[in-house]
């Protein structure tokens, strides 16, 4: 194995960072220039909103699950298992379901996306789309990345409702809590301000899932084997990212009194 | 042809008129490695210049480098009366319109049929009525003999079609320069031959500059000895004592600078010893 020496890696580092903001200020850029592929958009927001429904579903409904199951059994200990719809409603809202639908996004389309970005710079065709005179930010990146915006906005949503249900499955049918009661709490323990950070956080986190994806296939380099670097890079910087910039984006929100 | 390299820097009305590309001093390293190291040279207008030289010695790079997909270290490029070094990428996405590039491994687009990959451009463009669309995309494989395979994807074809097909997406537009990039690297000696017939075809019938990168030194000898005959569709040895086509001329590349540049007489006759072993 080749080894690199500290400046370099760190030159190469502060470079790819550049790289990714330059391209994502493209494809944001792009959005508001001709020309427009809405095809394209249409399409991709298919294959990552449709084609990640069933992964959202099952997460959100088995993590809202888990989370009564969990709490109930500390709640009962200071007899308050009535509180298990609360802590269900805020953690999955403002917390789990735009991070864990983020995270399986990830998993499923940033692979996707450096995969198949890849194949195309390895076997040239990111630069025959150049030389046939189309810009290939325009064409591939900014409908990735408005289509995956657009739909974690949804997929979040969908999740944290799912989470609900999983959560009024366990309470109702494992616990015993009554029906209304768990609904009643997890519809009033929600403010407003709770939904606006389950809302904001899916936005940020659906760009990063599609700028970064899209940033390691466009890098891909040395054939197959590069490709497949690219896609486990992307899958591993799109998740840890979504970690980092919950828990500042938490912060801010909360500094900021939501 | 040197002699242009000498004289005082032309106009740009003067560029734009009589010459297609111009190299001019022209650097470029990759990773530390100096690939081209200050090559000059100018392909004219209806000229085709055929790039020889050993693998790694930057002849795609050239061809990247024209089409403005890489940036030269030190020098300036100008193809069509434009200075590709200094315009941004928006603005080459123009200039790259009426150029045609067949790069070496096909590069078509792989989940797109046959008929949508030559169609690309036109489609692109927006503003052609489909049917135009279909006609020049059936005109254009027909040219390259393909109009079979309108409705296959790319992964059904074999080598040699897919880099007819790529002559196909090229010539689509009738660009005013193409760049081929090894058309026959890896075929059969008779699919070789094809496209080669397919690139003098597209010289004599269209008068269209080009540069095309090659190993084998008989594609280039070929061409400079051949002509298209349009009457009976195919292409035919040039007759004794006739003149070889002064519009195919040779650029050889060694070790980052261009050693040879001149028409095939010159190249036969040449007396540096490492274009003697090179062409024997």
């Amino acid at each position: 194995m080749e080894l690199i020496s500290p400046v370099d890696y760190v030159k190469e580092s502060v470079l790819a960072v550049q790289d990714w903001a330059e391209l994502s200020g493209q494809s944001i850029r792009n959005v508001f220039k001709k020309p427009r592929y809405v095809s394209d958009m249409v399409y991709q927001a298919d294959i990552i909103g449709v084609g990640s429904l069933p992964i959202v579903v099952l997460t959100g409904f088995f993590t809202g699950a888990v989370l009564a199951l969990q709490t109930s059994d500390t709640l009962a200990r200071f007899g308050s298992s009535s509180l298990t719809g609360q802590v269900v409603s805020l953690s999955m809202v403002r917390e789990l379901g735009p991070v864990l639908t983020g995270l399986m996004v990830a998993g499923r389309n940033a692979s996707g996306m450096a995969s198949e970005l890849g194949s195309m710079k390895v076997t040239e065709q990111i630069d025959a789309m150049r030389a046939l005179g189309t810009d290939p930010g325009k064409k591939l990146v900014t409908p990735r990345v408005a289509a995956t915006v657009f739909m974690m906005f949804f997929l979040s949503i969908i999740s944290d409702l799912l989470g609900l249900i999983g959560g009024f499955f366990v309470s109702y049918f494992m616990i015993g809590l009554d029906a209304s009661q768990y609904w009643t709490m997890t519809y009033q323990s929600l403010r407003n301000e709770d939904v606006t950070m389950g809302l904001i956080k899916p936005v940020l986190f659906g760009f990063i899932i599609a700028s970064v994806g899209c940033y390691y296939g466009l890098s891909a380099k040395g054939g197959t084997q590069g490709v497949g670097r690219a896609t486990t890079q992307a899958v591993v910087a799109a998740s840890v990212l979504i970690l980092v910039v919950d828990f500042f984006i938490t912060r801010l929100l909360m500094g900021l009194g939501l | 042809m040197n002699s242009l390299l000498t004289r005082p820097q032309p106009s740009a009305s003067d560029l734009a008129r009589h010459i297609a590309i111009s190299f001019e001093d022209v650097s470029i390293s990759f990773e530390g490695n100096l690939v081209l190291d200050g090559i000059s040279f100018v392909l004219e207008r209806g000229e085709t210049k055929v790039l020889f030289g050993v693998a790694g010695a930057g002849k795609s790079t050239i061809l990247k480098l024209a089409l403005g997909l890489v940036k030269p270290d030190r020098g300036s490029i100008h193809v069509l009366g434009h200075d590709v070094t200094q315009m941004r990428e928006e603005e080459l996405f123009e200039l790259r319109r009426q150029i045609g590039m067949v790069f070496q491994e096909s590069a078509l687009f792989d989940s797109l049929k046959v008929r949508e990959n030559v169609a690309y451009r036109l489609i692109e463009e927006k503003d052609i009525p489909p049917e135009d669309v279909e006609s020049r995309v059936r005109e254009a494989l027909r040219f390259v003999e393909l109009e079979r395979t309108l409705d296959l994807m790319p992964s059904e074809l074999s080598g040699g079609m897919r880099r007819r097909v790529a002559i196909a997406r090229a010539i689509v537009t009738q660009p005013e320069i193409l760049l081929y990039d090894s058309p026959t690297g890896g075929l059969d000696p008779i699919t070789s031959t094809r496209i080669i017939e397919l690139i003098v075809k597209q010289r004599d019938v269209y008068k269209t500059s080009a540069l095309m990168v090659t190993h084998r030194l008989q594609d280039g000898f070929i061409m400079a000895s051949h002509h298209f005959d349009q009457k009976s569709g195919h292409m035919v040895e040039n007759a004794p004592g006739e003149k070889t086509d002064a519009n195919t001329s040779f650029l050889i590349l060694r070790d980052g600078k261009v050693i040879f540049d001149g028409a095939a007489p010159e190249l036969a006759h040449n007396t540096d010893e490492y274009i003697k072993e090179y062409i024997s």
